[in-house]
Formats: structure tokens, C-alpha cells, sequence
């Protein structure tokens, strides 16, 4: 009991640990940013401005004001053809460059006169901020499964050890809480896709809380194509009885059958939409409260809300951890039950409405 | 607005990196993840079974043990109860048959003494009987060689009868 007591008052203490220089380490970098850019441009703090340059996809990856690394540039258009460059050029060239313009981070091609060139279309296909965090996330997981395939072929027979006994557990609960209860004997085939989802959102959304970095999982592209995939691998596994739901839902009396199918083929395409929209809404939001707190500081510049708002912060930081995994979760949990749904033998589906 | 428009850059990179990823885990780590998993839980259910298994073997053969030794213990308290009984009927059988010995033994001897005191008697009175013959016969000889005191032996008796 006390044990037990302890290890959750260290837990807690390191999570506020974490949080604190998370929360001092993106004061420290507003701070720096924003006094920097005061004194550049004597421009007025904008709140709004400075959030959405923090929770929107960038060029180049920036830390804090000056400490930027450059991105590669990857452009198609169809009268010049690919071409790559790095994105400090931009900065180089105050945001032009070769005929490009960089206008809000949205590349457009520049006419002779010095304008925007709206009849081109730029194909933009750049390593972004958030390109080159999901490629991190991806590397990182990639490392992270095979030392853990690797320590349970080492451990063959034997108790888990090191990262093994971390992952191994979360393994346990997807499999066994999650996936089995929601999609059946047939569990077996999506796995794979349903782990993958789980600690591609988990990675992502803590990559996402670490100062500086991207804000991947609360872009609605990145939402929005795990939805797709998940409606996807949902309706090419779904069963007769699924599609027979769709046509003509039981007990529904013929003349309604009409207004069945505008609400079954509504719910069919709200379903991926729902997740996309929770998955980014709730990581966005996290990111904007914790930058709105922060604003604050430079709104008020007085060292007592500086205070308070520290600890907001803190707080905040320590429920977008929750959250963290949270979202994950239910992602997971939500996609596995749209699976189960779709290839359930039985007709309690059309119990379940 | 300009966060809920996907970017076309960004979801290609991110088909391209979540497709090999999935293709990447699935092979090289989620299957030999999932099979050990399943390898392990089998062969601690395999474990937790046999253990189970040999829980009530043991619990069968403790009951088999103490029905043996139940049986045991009875076959012993007859064995005392029996050997009891026959050493108790020896006993008594040795008693009576000392008891009749003894009595048969008495009875001879009383027997014996009787004759003995039958025989003494016989002998003796048939002792008696020469001793008081030869006492008679000295006597009648000593006697009747006195012929005057047999005279008046005679004349007495004689005179004796005449008084009568």
C-alpha cells in the first residue's frame, strides 16, 4: 500500500519535473522569440499570429528565434519540373526564390511582374516541419519494435525486460482490451494496422508536447488519411450483413426506408469524419491553450502572471499528456469497433443503433 | 480556413511513411512480438494446466495414501483385537485344562490313596486275622496243655450251666 503510495507520488513528481522544463523551456524559447522580434521589427505581439505559426506546418523546422534548421524545398510545376532546394534559400531571399514565393509557408510561383502567378499550380511535396516529424516518429518507432522483437527473441521463455516490459504491456492491452472484445475471433488479421495506429498517434502526440516540435497529430491531413484508412480496410472486409444494414435496416417500416439510408450513409461517412475532427480538434486545442497561457506572459509582461501561468501551464502540460494517450486510445478503440462492426456475423449490429 | 485544408505535400509523404511503416512493423516487429506473446501465454496456460493437473493427482493420491493407511490401521486394531482374542482363549483354555488336570490328578490320587488304605485295611485286618489266629492258637495250645486248669475250666463252665 505504501509502496504503491510512494511510487505514485514519484511518478507524479517526475511527470511535474517533465512538465516544468517543458513549460520553461517554451517560455525561455517565447521569451527569446518574441523579444527578438520586438526589438527587430517593433512589431506588436500577436497572440493569434504566433499560435497559428506554432500549431501550422512550416518550411523549416525552428526551435527558437535564429536556432532554425533548413528543410529541403521539393517543388513540381509542370512548365519547370522538379526541382529541390533547401528552404534557407527562402530565408535568404526574404521569402523568394527562383521564381518561387513563399507566402505563409503556401509556395506559388512568382509572373514576370513581380506578382503571384495564379495560373500556375505548384505541387508542393517539401520535407516540411511535419513530414520531417513523422519521418522521426517513424524512425523512432521503427527502432523502438525491433529492439523490443529482438529483447523477446533474447528473453525467449523468460520475463520481459528493459524497454520490452514497457511496450509489452500497452502490446497486452490493445490486443486483449481493445481489439479482441471489439472485433472478435477474427482479431488476429488487423492487428498489425491497429498497434501500428496506436503507437504511430502515441509517438506523435508526445513528439508533438516536446518544445519545438511538430505539431503532427493535430494536422488535419495526418487525421484525416488514418480515418481514410480505417474506412477503408472497414468497408473492404465488411460483411452482407453490414451492407444488407445499410439497404434495408430491420423492424424499419418500408415507407421510413428512405430516411434509413440518409441517415445509414450519413453515419457511414461520419464516422471517419468524427475521427478525424477528435483526433485534431483535441491535439490542437491542447497545443493552443498551453500557447494561449503563455501568451498571456507577453500580453501582460508582469511577473506575477508569469506565476500563475507557469503553473497553468503545468498543469495543462500534464493533462495533454493524458490526452496523449488518451486520444491514442480511443482512435484504436474506435476503429477496432467500426471493424467489428462491419465484419460481426450476427445481426446484433442492428441492435446496437 | 487555412488548418482544415489538407495539404497535398504532407499526405503523400504521410501515405507513403505510414504504409512502409505498417509493411515494416507488421514483418519485423509485430510478428515476432505477437507470436512470443502467444507462445509465452500458451506456456504458462500449458504451466498453470499442469500445475493443476498435479495439484489433484496429489490430492488423489493423498486420499489413496490415506485410505491405505485407514485400511492399514484397521487391519492392524483387528490383528491386536484377534491375537487379543486367541491369546485370552489360550489362556482360559490353559486355565481349565490345568484346572481339570489338577482335578483329575487329585482324583486319581484320592483314588490311589483309597486303594492303598483299602489294601492296608485288608492287610491288616488279614494280619490281624493270623496274628489273632496264632495268638488263639498259642493260647488254645498253652491252654489245652494245662490239663487240670481245663478240668476246672470245664467243671466251672459246667457248674455255670447248672446254675442256669
Amino acid at each position: 500500500m505504501l509502496r504503491t503510495i510512494t511510487s505514485k507520488l514519484l511518478l507524479i513528481l517526475s511527470l511535474s519535473v517533465f512538465s516544468i522544463s517543458f513549460s520553461f523551456a517554451q517560455e525561455g524559447h517565447e521569451a527569446h522569440h518574441e523579444s527578438k522580434e520586438a526589438a527587430h521589427e517593433e512589431e506588436k505581439f500577436d497572440i493569434g499570429q504566433m499560435i497559428m505559426h506554432h500549431i501550422s506546418d512550416s518550411h523549416e523546422w525552428e526551435f527558437a528565434h535564429g536556432l532554425v534548421i533548413p528543410l529541403p524545398v521539393i517543388l513540381y510545376t509542370e512548365a519547370n519540373g522538379l526541382e529541390i532546394f533547401s528552404s534557407s534559400r527562402f530565408a535568404e531571399g526574404n521569402g523568394v526564390y527562383n521564381g518561387y514565393i513563399n507566402n505563409h509557408e503556401h509556395i506559388h510561383r512568382l509572373n514576370p511582374q513581380g506578382g503571384l502567378d495564379e495560373e500556375v499550380h505548384v505541387w508542393d511535396f517539401s520535407i516540411t516541419k511535419n513530414v520531417a516529424s513523422l519521418l522521426l516518429s517513424a524512425v523512432i518507432l521503427i527502432l523502438l519494435m525491433t529492439t523490443v522483437a529482438k529483447s523477446f527473441n533474447k528473453n525467449h521463455g523468460k520475463a520481459p525486460k528493459g524497454i520490452q516490459s514497457f511496450v509489452e504491456p500497452i502490446i497486452f492491452f490493445i490486443r486483449d482490451e481493445v481489439v479482441k472484445p471489439n472485433i472478435g475471433a477474427k482479431y488476429e488479421r488487423y492487428l498489425p494496422y491497429l498497434l501500428t495506429l496506436f503507437f504511430f498517434i502515441l509517438i506523435n502526440n508526445l513528439l508533438g508536447l516536446i518544445p519545438g516540435g511538430a505539431n503532427l497529430t493535430g494536422n488535419i491531413t495526418i487525421t484525416l488519411f488514418l480515418a481514410v484508412v480505417t474506412f477503408v480496410i472497414t468497408h473492404i472486409n465488411a460483411n452482407k450483413h453490414y451492407w444488407l444494414h445499410l439497404v434495408k435496416p430491420e423492424g424499419v417500416p418500408t415507407l421510413m426506408l428512405p430516411l434509413m439510408w440518409v441517415v445509414e450513409i450519413a453515419g457511414v461517412f461520419m464516422k471517419p469524419m468524427s475521427l478525424t475532427i477528435r483526433l485534431f480538434a483535441n491535439i490542437t486545442a491542447g497545443h493552443i491553450i498551453i500557447l494561449s497561457l503563455l501568451g498571456l506572459i507577453f500580453i501582460f509582461k508582469s511577473f506575477a502572471v508569469g506565476g500563475v501561468v507557469t503553473l497553468f501551464t503545468l498543469f495543462m502540460n500534464a493533462i495533454e499528456l493524458l490526452v496523449a494517450f488518451l486520444q491514442a486510445f480511443i482512435f484504436t478503440l474506435l476503429t477496432s469497433m467500426y471493424i467489428g462492426s462491419a465484419i460481426e456475423d450476427s445481426h446484433e449490429a442492428d441492435h446496437g443503433h | 480556413m487555412e488548418l482544415l485544408t489538407p495539404a497535398i505535400g504532407l499526405l503523400f509523404w504521410m501515405a507513403l511513411v505510414f504504409g512502409i511503416l505498417v509493411f515494416f512493423l507488421k514483418k519485423f516487429a509485430w510478428k515476432p512480438i505477437l507470436s512470443s506473446l502467444k507462445e509465452r501465454e500458451d506456456s504458462i496456460e500449458s504451466a498453470l494446466r499442469l500445475a493443476e493437473e498435479t495439484r489433484a493427482e496429489m490430492a488423489k493420491l493423498k486420499s489413496d495414501n490415506d485410505k491405505i493407511l485407514a485400511e492399514a490401521r484397521a487391519e492392524r486394531d483387528k490383528m491386536i483385537r484377534d491375537a487379543k482374542g486367541i491369546t485370552d482363549k489360550m489362556i482360559a483354555d490353559a486355565k481349565e485344562k490345568a484346572v481339570a488336570e489338577g482335578n483329575k490328578i487329585i482324583s486319581d490320587a484320592r483314588e490311589a490313596i483309597q486303594q492303598e488304605k483299602t489294601a492296608m485295611v485288608a492287610q491288616i485286618k488279614k494280619d490281624m486275622a493270623s496274628f489273632s489266629i496264632e495268638i488263639a492258637e498259642k493260647v488254645i495250645r498253652r491252654e489245652l496243655s494245662d490239663k487240670k486248669s481245663q478240668e476246672a475250666l470245664v467243671s466251672t463252665l459246667i457248674s455255670e450251666a447248672n446254675l442256669n
